[in-house]
């Protein structure tokens, strides 16, 4: 417990209207340089925690700290700046446009943080090109394979410099070998500072990760197998 | 605070317009149809007027006609042969030209026209300053000389030498029992239209070869600018002392002004239903709206992850609205212009189509479009994150 912690959950409830309870007194910390997997049967209310925890929802009980901020007094514009300055999220579907090349796509990610778009391109085409796409910056996503396409989201969720990227099944969309790629380059993200939380089915790829948390009926449980080293 | 640039938004809008180019056509059309119908309408009317204007600038208001009308038996009565002169002794009176119908004679191409068939022309006797107070203008050939008119020579009007199928100077016309030369033919007389359809000539040899008595059916008579009413008031008297009721005085200049006047009935008409066209027009636009923010719902979750506020979400839709509105409008201005311009060619007249007819025209587009954008906005903005984002 050196570094303050990024995201902080302390008994988190969700309750949707008509009253399932997705999430049930949940506390978690994450840290920078974290690399964090949240695994967990479908339907157990990891994509609630992870959208909780990315500002993306309010909890209907306990409390969310986000940089330091309860997100529960929040205005929806404060709510959307703390996403947009500290957040980085990625998705199983990339959600990519069709209308904009790759670097676009990515200077997207600065779209609202009052960046002008010449500086905006600049930092896309940095981003890209660390993460190997540097020759696919004019192309369209649908000229792309899945893989390349999860790096470029990736990149968007980068180009920011968050201090935490959020993703929702990042390889769910993905063969081995590239989901591989991407974890590596999480883990790599990681290892530079930043908190890497990953909700993933694939224990594989959990086994892989820092931290694994299992969540089951809205609760975090015990990981019995925890990797240790 | 989150912030967007206005030229991103700008960006936005033309980006999210691109991504389905067809629908964004068929939605700006129908804004361009309205706008077209409501420039056109406007177009056309302003340059009849403009073309009236410059008319009445040529012609003057100043003329009038007087006409003898009808005895308590129903005959139709003539004016006396001093009747001009008369009048010309009135102070602002610049000038005055009688016409004398001579009911009794045909004008033919020849003396082989059967027996029994009706010439379509008049024959009139006319004084030969008639030309100048009409303000007319000679189409070809020339009017009478002082010389020609010793003999025996007319003039056609411009649908009397349409009738009788003369187009050169020089031919020859059977009038009365005698040939007579044509000289010249008129231009239709936009303050004189009941000449149009006449064979004129002159008093002189009217009186000499053509038995007229001298007495006229109408007399046109131009005054002083300012003086036009007191004139009118003092005309019949002055022109038949006798029966000064049996004299109307009209003023031919308002007869052209109040037929333009009516044609602006219609105008109105047209305007409104230009503007239900807009009205239909911005209906399509907040439809094709609606649609785009239901089939973007993901788009707009993936915004509000990347930082974007409800009211950037609104805006960029508001934009789009107001970016397919004004580029259909500015469309139908380009093509009410050229619906103008064509017409105008096709009457003669020359083209007027003031700068604030496009600006209103865009203006009002822009008004749709914003009005159309509203509820589409209001409803993407309203989007949940993260239902927006599960919807994919
Ligand atoms: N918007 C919502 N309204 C109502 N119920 C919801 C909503 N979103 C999720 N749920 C319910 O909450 C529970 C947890 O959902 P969540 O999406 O967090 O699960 P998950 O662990 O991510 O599942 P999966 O692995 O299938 O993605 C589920 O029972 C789900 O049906
Ligand atoms: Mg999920």
């Amino acid at each position: 417990m050196t570094d303050a912690a990024v995201i902080e959950c302390t008994d988190v409830s969700r309750v949707y209207p008509g009253g399932v309870r997705a999430l049930d007194r949940v506390s978690l910390a994450v840290r920078p340089g974290d690399f964090l997997a949240v695994v967990g049967p479908s339907g157990s209310g990891k994509s609630t925690l992870l959208q909780l925890m990315g500002a993306l929802d309010r909890p209907t009980g306990g409390e969310v700290r986000v940089a330091g901020t309860e997100l529960g007094r929040l205005s929806d514009g404060a709510l959307s700046r703390l996403r947009g300055e500290t957040i980085g999220f990625v998705f199983q579907q990339f959600h990519l446009s069709p209308l904009m090349s790759v670097c676009d796509n990515v200077a997207e990610g600065l779209l609202y943080s009052g960046v002008r778009h010449r500086e905006r391109r600049l930092l896309a085409v940095d981003k890209l090109t660390r993460l190997g796409l540097g020759h696919r910056l004019r192309h369209r996503p649908d000229a792309l394979s899945g893989g390349e396409r999860q790096r470029v989201a990736i990149a968007r969720a980068l180009v920011g410099d968050p201090a935490v990227i959020l993703a929702d099944e990042p390889t769910g969309n993905l063969d081995t070998a590239n989901g591989d790629t991407v974890i590596e380059i999480l883990r790599g993200l990681a290892a530079g500072g930043t908190a890497v939380v990953v909700v993933t089915h694939d224990r594989e790829v959990a086994a892989g990760m820092d931290r694994v948390i299992e969540v089951r009926d809205g609760r975090i449980v015990d990981v019995p197998d925890r990797v240790t080293g | 605070m989150s912030r967007l640039r206005t030229g991103d938004v700008a960006r936005l809008a033309a980006r999210g317009l691109r991504g389905h180019p067809v629908r964004f056509l068929l939605s700006a059309l129908g804004i361009a149809i309205g706008v077209a119908a409501m420039v056109a309408v406007t177009g056309i009317a302003q340059s009849s007027q403009a073309d009236l204007d410059q008319k009445l600038d040529r012609l003057g208001t100043n003329l009038l006609t007087v006409l003898p009308a009808e005895d308590l038996n129903g005959e139709q009565t003539r004016l006396p042969p001093t009747a001009a002169a008369m009048l010309r002794r009135i102070a602002p009176v610049t000038a005055a030209s009688a016409v004398g119908q001579l009911d009794d004679l045909g004008a033919y191409r020849s003396p082989y026209v059967p027996e029994g068939q009706t010439s379509s022309v008049v024959v009139a006797a006319v004084d030969t300053t008639l030309l100048a107070t009409v303000r007319g203008e000679v189409s070809r050939g020339h009017w009478f000389t002082p010389a020609g008119s010793r003999y025996p020579t007319v003039v056609l009007g411009a649908a009397a030498a349409r009738r009788l199928g003369i187009e050169t100077p020089g031919t020859r016309v059977w009038v009365g029992d005698q040939w007579a030369v044509v000289v010249g033919v008129l231009a239709p007389l936009d303050l004189a239209p009941e000449l149009d359809p006449a064979v004129m000539l002159p008093a002189g040899s009217a009186q000499q070869y053509f038995g007229s008595d001298g007495t006229a059916t109408s007399v046109y008579v131009r005054t002083d600018e300012d003086r036009v009413a007191a004139v009118s008031d003092v005309v019949p008297a002055t022109a038949a002392p006798e029966s000064p009721e049996l004299v109307s005085v009209s003023r031919p200049s308002s007869a052209l002004e109040a037929k333009l006047a009516a044609d602006d009935a219609l105008d109105q008409l047209l305007l409104g239903l230009a503007a239900v066209g807009l009205l239909v027009g911005g209906i399509g636009v907040s439809n094709t709206m609606i649609i785009a923010s239901i089939e973007r719902r993901s788009e707009i979750g993936l915004r509000r992850a990347l930082g974007a506020t409800r009211p950037h979400i609104a805006i960029q839709f508001l934009a789009e609205s107001l970016l397919m509105s004004v580029a259909g409008g500015v469309g139908g201005v380009v093509l009410g212009s050229l619906v103008t311009a064509y017409w105008s060619r096709a009457q003669g007249v020359p083209p007027a189509l003031p700068v604030w007819v496009g600006a209103l025209g865009i203006g009002l587009t822009a008004v749709v479009g914003s009005l159309a954008g509203l509820y589409p906005a209001v409803r993407a903005s309203r989007e949940s994150p993260v239902s927006a984002l599960a919807s994919l």
